[in-house]
C-alpha cells in the first residue's frame, strides 16, 4: 500500500490516532499508521489508493489535509535523494500539467525568496505545465519540521496533495456564533472530534442522554446521523431557562440550533427525561437470545455534579406516607415539580454503560466524557460492562485535572462472556448530599488536596466498594 | 418530536416497562405539523429492521392519519423500479412511493402539542412545543 502523510494539527494529542482509526473504519479501508509521535503534526500512515485517502481525511478535525509521500529524510539532501528513489516514475505524469509549490514550515518561518529557493531546488522534476496558484491541476507542498525555537529545522518532507480535511466545520460550528448555549456547552471541535470517534455517518442513529442545548447531536447530525436527546432539565431542550450569553434576550431553544445549521431534518426530536428512569424502549432478549440494539451511537458529557447538579427522580429521603400521597393528589397539578435527589457518578457511568449495551446495535458505539482528578489511579476506574469493549481512551488535560473520552464498542452477544447477564451489581457510595456521592466534585472543591483522611474514614474509593449490609 | 421518535418510547415507570401494554404511548389530543424533510433511502433502509411496525400503525390509526400496510415493507420495496435506460449501478436508486409514505410519516410528521398515555398505568405525559416531559413524580420511581 503507498503511503500518505498526513498533516496534523498539533492541538489534542491523544484524540488524534483515534480518529485516524474511526476514520478509517467509517470509510471502510485498511489503515496503518506507519510513523506517529505525539509532539509531530506529520503523521506517515498506508492507505490503499488515493481515493481512500480523501475519504479517511475529508472528515477529519485533528488533521489539515492529506498528502501522497514523495520523500522524506533530515536535510535537504536526503529529502531530494529518498524524492528520486521513490518517484522519478510518477514525474511524467505531472509533467505539462497545471502546478504549484508551496512550502508549509511547522514551529519556523521562511522569507519569500527562502521559499522560492527551496521550491527551485526541486527544479529536477522538470515540470513544465504553467504554474497557478489557484486550483492548479497538482499541488506539492514542502514540510518543514522545526524543534521549538529552533534556529534550523530538524526532518522535511515533500508531499502531493490529495485532500483537505474536515477541519473547517470546527468554526462553522464554533459556540461563538451559536445561538442558544449553556455555561456547559462543550466546544465545538471537540463534540464534532467526538462524533467521529463515535462514528457517526449518514443514515445512522445518534442519542444523547445530557443533550442540554444539544452541541453534541448537533456535531453527529452534522456528519449525517439523524438525532434525538433527552435531558433532565427540560428548560434547557425548550430555551426557557434564559440564556447565559450576556445580553441576550428572546426565545433561544435547541430547535432554533438545528435550523441554524440547515440541520433541522436531522433533529428526530428531544425530552425531557432522566437516565435512570429512561423512557426509552429497553427490549428484552428475544426467544433466540439475542437483543435487538436500535441506537448506532450514543455520544454524551455526563454531569459531573460540579457546574452542574448530578440529580435523578426521587426524594432525598425515603417517602412516608403522607407525603407520598401528596404527591399522588397533586402530580397533575401544572405547578407540580418532581422532586430530584443527588446520585454518585460511578453509579450513573455504570448506568450509561448498562443502557448503551441494552440499546446499541452491534458494533454500536458508546463515547462519553468523565472528569478525574490527576491524583487519581487513572487506568483502574475506567467503568467497564461486559457487553461493551474498550476501544479508545482519549485524554484532555487541565491543570489540576483532567477529562477523557472514552469509546466503548458493543460487542455481538455472541462476544460476551458467558456470565455476562448474571453478573452482580456494584454497590455505590450511600448518601444525601452531593459530596457524600460524588468523589470527583468532593476533590474538585477541595482543590485536589489529598484525600487521605477521607479515605481513611468513611469513605471507601470507587475500586473496591463497601460491603453494604 | 418526529412519529419516529415515537416508536423507540414506552411508559417511563419501571414496572410497567415488562407489561406489552406499555407500548406503544397512545396520543391524546395531539397537535399534528408537518416540517418538510429531505428523503434520506439509506437512513429509512437502515431503520426498517428497527421498527415496531405493529405498534406504528396503531399509533397512525389513533392519529387518523393514513393506513400503513399490514406488513412491514421490504427494503427492496423502498426503492422505485428502474426504469431501463438507467443505469442500475452508477446513479442513486430512486425512493418508491412506498419510502416517499413512509418518509412523509416517520420523519416530517411531528407531534406539536398533546398528550401521550400508557395503556399499562395510564400515566399522561404531557407534549409541549414539541418536547414531551418524561420526569415521574415522587410515588412513581
Amino acid at each position: 500500500m503507498p503511503e500518505y502523510l498526513v498533516r496534523l494539527a498539533q492541538v489534542h494529542e491523544s484524540f488524534r490516532k483515534a480518529e485516524l482509526f474511526a476514520l478509517g473504519e467509517l470509510a471502510g479501508v485498511t489503515l496503518e499508521i506507519v510513523e506517529y509521535h505525539e509532539n509531530s503534526p506529520f503523521c506517515i500512515v498506508r492507505l490503499p489508493s488515493d481515493a481512500a485517502a480523501a475519504k479517511v481525511i475529508s472528515r477529519s478535525i485533528l488533521s489539515l489535509g492529506i498528502h501522497e509521500l514523495w520523500g522524506r529524510g533530515p536535510s535537504y539532501e536526503a529529502l531530494h535523494e529518498s524524492v528520486k528513489i521513490n518517484t522519478s516514475h510518477l514525474w511524467a505524469k505531472y509533467k505539462d500539467v497545471s502546478f504549484k509549490f508551496t512550502v508549509d514550515c511547522f514551529q519556523g518561518t521562511r522569507t519569500t525568496a527562502e521559499q522560492r529557493d527551496i521550491i527551485e531546488s526541486f527544479s529536477y522534476l522538470a515540470f513544465e505545465g504553467p504554474i497557478r496558484m489557484k486550483d492548479p491541476e497538482v499541488s506539492f507542498q514542502v514540510f518543514e519540521h522545526y524543534d521549538e525555537k529552533a534556529p534550523h529545522p530538524k526532518y522535511f518532507y515533500l508531499g502531493r496533495f490529495i485532500a483537505e480535511s474536515g477541519r473547517h466545520a470546527k468554526s462553522t460550528y464554533d459556540l461563538k456564533k451559536r445561538h442558544y448555549i449553556s455555561t456547559t456547552s462543550m466546544d465545538a471541535e471537540l463534540a464534532l472530534l467526538t462524533a467521529n470517534i463515535a462514528l457517526a455517518a449518514p443514515g445512522k442513529i445518534f442519542f444523547d442522554p445530557f443533550m442540554g442545548t444539544g452541541g453534541f447531536p448537533l456535531a453527529a447530525a452534522h456528519f449525517g446521523a439523524y438525532v434525538c436527546g433527552s435531558d433532565i432539565d427540560g428548560r434547557s431542550i425548550r430555551g426557557t431557562g434564559g440564556s447565559s450569553r450576556k445580553g441576550q434576550v428572546g426565545k433561544r431553544d435547541v430547535a432554533g440550533n438545528f435550523k441554524q445549521y440547515g440541520l433541522e431534518g436531522h433533529y428526530l426530536g428531544a425530552f425531557v427525561s432522566d437516565l435512570t428512569n429512561t423512557p426509552l424502549r429497553l427490549p428484552a432478549p428475544s426467544n433466540n437470545g439475542i437483543r435487538h440494539g436500535y441506537l448506532d451511537g450514543i455520544i454524551c458529557d455526563p454531569p459531573y455534579g460540579v457546574r452542574e447538579g448530578l440529580k435523578v427522580l426521587g426524594a432525598r429521603e425515603e417517602l412516608g406516607d403522607i407525603e407520598r400521597s401528596n404527591h399522588q393528589a397533586r402530580h397533575k397539578d401544572p405547578t407540580y415539580i418532581p422532586p430530584k435527589r443527588p446520585y454518585s457518578f460511578m453509579a450513573l457511568l455504570d448506568d450509561i454503560l448498562a443502557f448503551a449495551a441494552i440499546t446499541l446495535v452491534e458494533g454500536g458505539r458508546l463515547s462519553m466524557w468523565m472528569p478525574t482528578a490527576n491524583d487519581e489511579d487513572v487506568e483502574l476506574i475506567i467503568p467497564t460492562n461486559p457487553f461493551l469493549e474498550l476501544v479508545s481512551v482519549c485524554v484532555q488535560p487541565f491543570n489540576r485535572w483532567s477529562r477523557r473520552l472514552l469509546t466503548y464498542r458493543r460487542l455481538p452477544d455472541s462476544e460476551a462472556p458467558a456470565d455476562a447477564v448474571t453478573r452482580v451489581r456494584k454497590e455505590y457510595e450511600k448518601g444525601v448530599r452531593a459530596d457524600e456521592l460524588n468523589a470527583f466534585r468532593r476533590k474538585f472543591f477541595e482543590g485536589f488536596k489529598e484525600a487521605d483522611k477521607l479515605r481513611a474514614g468513611d469513605y471507601a474509593p470507587e475500586e473496591t466498594p463497601k460491603k453494604i449490609g | 418530536m418526529k412519529l419516529l421518535t415515537l416508536n423507540f418510547l414506552t411508559c417511563a415507570i419501571k414496572t410497567c416497562k415488562s407489561s406489552p401494554s406499555s407500548f406503544p404511548l397512545h396520543p391524546r389530543d395531539a397537535e399534528l405539523e408537518i416540517v418538510e424533510a429531505d428523503l434520506n433511502l439509506k437512513f429509512l433502509e437502515n431503520i426498517l429492521p428497527r421498527l415496531m411496525w405493529d405498534e406504528l400503525r396503531v399509533v397512525v390509526d389513533e392519529l387518523g392519519l393514513p393506513t400503513l400496510p399490514p406488513t412491514i415493507p421490504t427494503r427492496a420495496d423502498l426503492v422505485a423500479p428502474s426504469s431501463p435506460t438507467s443505469s442500475s449501478s452508477s446513479s442513486d436508486p430512486a425512493p418508491s412511493q412506498t419510502a416517499r409514505d413512509l418518509h412523509r410519516i416517520l420523519i416530517e410528521t411531528c407531534v406539536r402539542e398533546g398528550k401521550l398515555v400508557c395503556g399499562n398505568c395510564g400515566h399522561e405525559y404531557a407534549v409541549k412545543e414539541g418536547v414531551a416531559n418524561f420526569l415521574l413524580p415522587a410515588h412513581l420511581v
